[in-house]
């Protein structure tokens, strides 16, 4: 083989990039997470403060991914299945999450729904009238504002390469028939984007669960409206050793789901790529 | 092509649903992202020429942009290097591991950005594992430009991989061959015939690891320290600690520069995949 010393060079540099770059800090957090002992670890993740954070953001993470898994759906319909004018700016603006930054996705939501933001004073307006006490921003409706924002593209992205691979003349022959715009989707368009739809689920579930600048610039109250990278986030910061230790084993759980989503795709792209 | 479908587009649709989808898509796009940004625009074209030329002056807020441009963009050169080495590996070698290396490379999309903060920051501490190595040799590498650095390639690394290797996967053998018959070297191939092919998605990559830099926040503020002083502070950092000060119109003056620049990217890189379908076809 003359090509051998070029392969083994190449495959070295990107195995070194790989363990150095992604493999160790992997470890790195679970190494860091049990440094004082099993108990410390399961102390460490059932303090109030974390249970509180693990409910909220549970909570965000269900709403959010059903928020987009429906967006999604209709978006790559709409974008899929007919031609209209404007389809290529609407592709782009539905990226837009994925190139602002999540602390200005916050911002954002503050200047909308804050006191200064003009939807915000008609809540005020509303709460003053009502006597209720509404809130959105520094509230828990921010933190699922921002989780939604920040995950918004996920499940689309996956589902509209396989539409277009897919075309749609099964469809058009299905209405041809008669058949209801449902029977078409449950029968026809669903199962050939099954396995990308879940797939854009679980990124999006990932996504949900571990965003933290933009909640961050929502949320202020810790045990109320912090979520689990805000609760670390906030171990970290306050510099004891063993909040430090408390703040990795609060990210090994992320680590574990992170582990999680990985072997997920690797299964799904599988799957993807087997023609049925 | 079916038979029945109209080439011109227009009202001719077969399929149900074209109404009540893009009704819903347009509906939920303006509500949850549009309307929220379009608050930003309406705040900061309240201020005045003025406040912007202070903040412009600001030297902090100046410094914030110099250190998240150039350290994005080095991360984004590093990533291209990288990724571009990476790519080919999984797509023209086979090595024992191959799939364990082709999924962790996915690990910064699917880990969060405080739990990879907090670690870089502690491996590369002066007492961590990578960070006691180099500060045997007197460099520092968490709170400087070097430990920012790597917190941003390490969330951009899998935009340039999975930009090359689909697009590497796709290449047409045929013209390698031609230019192997006609003698060429190895080199010489990839050089004239290899890497033009791949030149859009390289640059894709290039982009997207960018543009990701220059918003990043939670796995960059552990490692960098934060320093006005040093010049580690990144924009996003500055924005949040505006919000943190109830300074709104500084920090949306800010985030409107911030958009500006993410939509020229954002531009930009749906030109050169413009351009890489038109080489494909």
């Amino acid at each position: 083989m003359k090509h051998s010393k070029t392969k083994i060079l190449l495959v070295s540099i990107s195995v070194v990039f790989v363990v150095v770059m992604l493999i160790v800090p992997l470890i790195s957090v679970l190494i860091n997470s049990l440094a004082e002992g099993w108990d410390f670890y399961v102390k460490a993740l059932t303090t109030p403060y974390v249970l509180s954070a693990l409910r909220l953001t549970l909570i965000a993470t269900v709403i959010a991914v059903a928020v987009n898994t429906v967006f999604g759906l209709c978006a790559a319909w709409a974008i899929s299945k007919f031609d209209f004018r404007g389809k290529h700016l609407l592709t782009t603006l539905i990226d837009i999450p994925f190139s602002v930054s999540p602390v200005i996705a916050g911002l954002a939501f503050i200047m909308t729904f804050g006191r200064m933001g003009w939807i915000g004073q008609w809540i005020e307006v509303l709460n003053d009238y009502l006597g209720t006490d509404i809130q959105i921003v520094f509230a828990v409706p921010g933190v699922i504002l921002a989780t939604i924002f920040v995950t918004f593209p996920f499940v689309f992205r996956e589902v509209i390469p396989v539409l277009h691979t897919q075309g749609r003349d099964e469809e058009e022959a299905a209405a041809l028939m008669g058949a209801k715009g449902r029977t078409i989707f449950f029968r026809i368009t669903l199962p050939q984007i099954k396995w990308a739809l879940l797939y854009g689920i679980v990124l999006c579930t990932a996504r949900a669960l571990g965003e933290f600048g933009a909640v961050s610039a929502m949320s202020k109250l810790r045990g109320e409206t912090f979520t689990l990278p805000l609760e670390i986030d906030a171990l970290y910061q306050s510099g004891s050793t063993d909040a430090i230790t408390a703040a990795f084993a609060v990210s090994s759980l992320l680590v574990l789901l992170a582990v999680g989503v990985l072997l997920l795709r690797v299964f799904f792209e599988a799957k993807l790529h087997k023609p049925s | 092509m079916n038979p029945f479908s109209n080439p011109a587009g227009g009202r001719n649709r077969i399929i149900p649903g074209f109404g009540l989808t893009l009704g819903v898509t347009l509906a939920m796009l303006s509500l949850l992202i549009l309307i929220p940004l379009l608050s930003i625009l309406g705040h900061a074209f309240q201020l005045t020429a003025n406040d912007y030329a202070k903040l412009i002056t600001n030297s902090a807020i100046r410094n914030a942009f110099i250190t998240t441009l150039g350290s994005s963009f080095l991360a984004a050169l590093i990533n291209s290097v990288f990724g571009f080495i990476l790519a080919w590996v999984l797509v023209r070698y086979d090595f024992r591991g191959k799939t364990l290396l082709n999924g962790v490379i996915e690990l910064p999309f699917a880990l969060p950005t405080a739990v990879a903060g907090i670690t870089l920051s502690k491996l590369y501490s002066d007492t961590g594992f990578f960070g006691s190595f180099f500060a045997g040799y007197g460099i520092p590498i968490a709170y400087t430009h070097i430990g920012l650095i790597i917190a941003l390639v390490f969330v951009g690394i899998p935009f340039v991989v999975r930009s090359i290797q689909p697009v590497l996967e796709n290449l047409d053998p045929t013209y390698e061959e031609a230019g192997s018959m006609l003698g060429a070297s190895k080199f010489t191939i990839f050089r004239r015939i290899i890497f033009p092919e791949l030149r859009p998605a390289l640059l894709t990559g290039f982009g997207l690891a960018f543009a990701r830099g220059l918003g990043e926040y939670g796995s960059v503020i552990y490692i960098s320290g934060n320093s006005a002083k040093n010049h580690t502070q990144v924009v996003s950092y500055v924005i949040m600690q505006k919000l943190n000060y109830v300074d709104y119109a500084s920090a949306t003056a800010i985030a409107l520069v911030m958009l500006i620049i993410a939509f020229v990217m954002l531009f930009s890189i749906n030109m050169i995949q413009l351009w890489q379908a038109r080489r494909v076809q």
